[in-house]
């Protein structure tokens, strides 16, 4: 087995819009994910939802910025290390995730020497 | 190791021509060259099982085709060449992991399943002289969809057809640095996202099989018409491309749309010798001498669309292979079943949902109900505006109206095609048939 991040970006708007009952679907959609996840033979390591970007804060060197580095319309909005078999196996994962403002993007965890 | 190439063996492919003849015996150079054509893909497939990496089984590959040189020199040509060298080759990966424990990846090719470890040399299968044929896992694995297409077409053409960086580079008109570049990203994220040496399962196989069929298509069209440059077909890709698609055909045999591409490109491919004057200039299809078209191929390609189309839903290569094969059957352009065109344009639009199929079916509409029709239908295309550049709308659209002798519009959507057009018998063609309308 191998693990890979699901990054899920999704236009940030579209949430802070969202009427109540969408945000509780949104919700029992990730609840449901998890349990599609272990039928399928993988596992979730961990997952979290992050604050909006308007919370977010740059530091580049010394320099500390209000903001993310770049404005998109777009954003990470959360994410999921997960375990799979091979990339096959986690883009199943990943057609599974609940992203209805946005899509995911799939990224192979680093391994290095001796680990 | 990106800068060996098979380019650099004397196996050249296609330089055999004429072997044989007067030879009693091929000699091992011709040997091998023949060897470096047909078993390339069987004998790199084979060997990426057991090196557990791409590059490395093909530098073994390429050591054990320089091996053949000599050895089938001193000993003679093995009477199976494709085993021979699968056998070296993978005796060779063997003993480099072996000795270089450096060279076993921390990220392996995912071969799965029941390979052989390759510190199992002795394993059950070269015992008893069978090799298996990853060929098909080696074709899925280069054409996965994670894979942009252009390191899809690389890839196959370096790993399934041996070709070197440098005639890669070549055939798709970048330097070479950059197909290295190309080829070296793809190989990398093969093995750092774990992309598995297999072939798909039977849920997955027909979008898997359709990009496939889809590199190897357009491998095809490339040579068909080379984007840029003064000859309209470059035979070495349309070559490749056909034999692939024979290689489909012959691993794959049930699956209807290997069928339906292997005959699309037999049946285009029959009209090869008669698509340009002997001066270069491009002939259309109603210039063309049909007595010069590839009887052989037509009867092979027809065939296979027959048996394409017979059960189930025909998919778009096997339509393609439809249309193809009513235009080879007309003894005369001017006795094309048009209707039967338009109604197979008409399934492949629903198979198919292209722009690029509805210009075609707007053309055999024009040839079915006359030029206003299809012209209609062109004019739907433009609002679309989905093939705004494809220098084929405004061509289409040039001979409509030159045939319904509006001159002036004529005249201005053939300068809009030459505007797009870079193949220099295109650029003739229209050019000539610009002059014509403007009465030049």
């Amino acid at each position: 087995m191998a693990e890979y991040l699901i990054l899920i970006n999704e236009d940030e708007s579209a949430y802070a819009s969202a009427s109540p009952d969408v945000l509780q679907e949104v919700m029992e959609a990730h609840n449901r994910f998890a349990k599609q996840v272990e039928e399928t033979g993988g596992s979730i390591v961990s997952g979290r939802a992050l604050q909006p970007t308007s919370t977010a804060t740059s530091v580049r060197g010394d320099v500390v910025t209000d903001g993310p580095f770049a404005e998109t319309k777009e954003a990470l909005g959360g994410f999921y290390l997960v375990e799979a078999r091979d990339l096959d196996h986690a883009l199943e994962i990943a057609k599974l995730c609940p992203a209805r403002f946005g899509g995911v993007e799939v990224r192979p965890i680093m391994v290095f020497d001796g680990m | 190791m990106t800068g060996s190439t098979a380019g650099g063996l004397p196996a050249e492919p296609g330089s055999r021509t004429g072997s044989g003849a007067g030879n009693d015996r091929p000699t091992a150079a011709d040997a091998v060259a023949d060897a470096h054509r047909r078993e390339w893909a069987f004998v790199l497939a084979a060997t990426a099982r057991v090196a557990g990496d791409l590059d490395l089984a093909e530098e073994c590959v390429q050591d054990a085709y320089v091996s053949a040189l000599q050895a089938w020199s001193d000993q003679g040509v093995p009477r199976n060449p494709g085993a021979w060298l699968t056998t070296t080759a993978r005796r060779r990966a063997i003993d480099l992991l072996r000795r270089d424990t450096t060279l076993r990846r921390k990220l392996p090719l995912l071969v799965e399943p029941g390979a052989p470890e390759p510190d199992d040399p002795g394993g059950a299968e070269e015992g008893s002289g069978v090799i298996p044929d990853d060929r098909l896992r080696l074709i899925f694995t280069c054409c996965h969809p994670a894979l942009a297409r252009e390191a899809q077409v690389a890839l196959t053409l370096r790993l399934v057809c041996g070709l070197s960086t440098a005639e890669i580079a070549q055939a798709f008109l970048v330097s070479e640095p950059t197909m290295a570049a190309r080829v070296t990203r793809a190989k990398k994220k093969i093995s750092a996202a774990r992309i598995a040496y297999r072939v798909p399962e039977s849920a997955e196989l027909p979008d898997r099989l359709d990009a496939v069929l889809t590199v190897v298509h357009l491998l095809y069209t490339t040579g068909h018409t080379a984007p840029v440059g003064g000859r309209l077909v470059r035979d070495d890709l349309v070559d490749r491309a056909v034999g692939l698609a024979r290689m489909l055909r012959l691993l794959m045999p049930d699956e209807s749309e290997v069928r339906g591409l292997l005959a699309l490109l037999l049946l285009t491919d029959a009209r090869r010798a008669t698509r340009c004057a002997p001066d270069g200039r491009l002939l259309l299809l109603e210039e063309q001498d049909r007595s010069q078209w590839d009887r052989p191929a037509i009867n092979e390609g027809t065939a296979l669309v027959r048996e394409a189309l017979r059960g189930g839903r025909p998919g778009r290569f096997a339509l393609q292979a439809a249309i193809a094969a009513v235009h080879a059957r007309a003894p005369a352009y001017r006795d094309t079943d048009w209707r039967q065109i338009l109604r197979l344009y008409d399934l492949l639009g629903r198979a198919w949902t292209s722009p690029v199929v509805a210009l075609n079916r707007a053309v055999a509409l024009a040839m079915a109900e006359g030029p206003e029709a299809g012209l209609a239908a062109i004019g739907d295309l433009e609002r679309d505006g989905r093939l705004a550049g494809y220098q084929y709308l405004p061509a289409a659209k040039a001979d409509l109206l030159r045939r319904l002798g509006r001159a002036d519009e004529a005249a201005q959507a053939y300068r809009c095609a030459l505007g797009l057009t870079a193949n220099q018998p295109e650029r003739d063609f229209l050019t000539r048939r610009l002059a014509e309308v403007t009465g030049g």
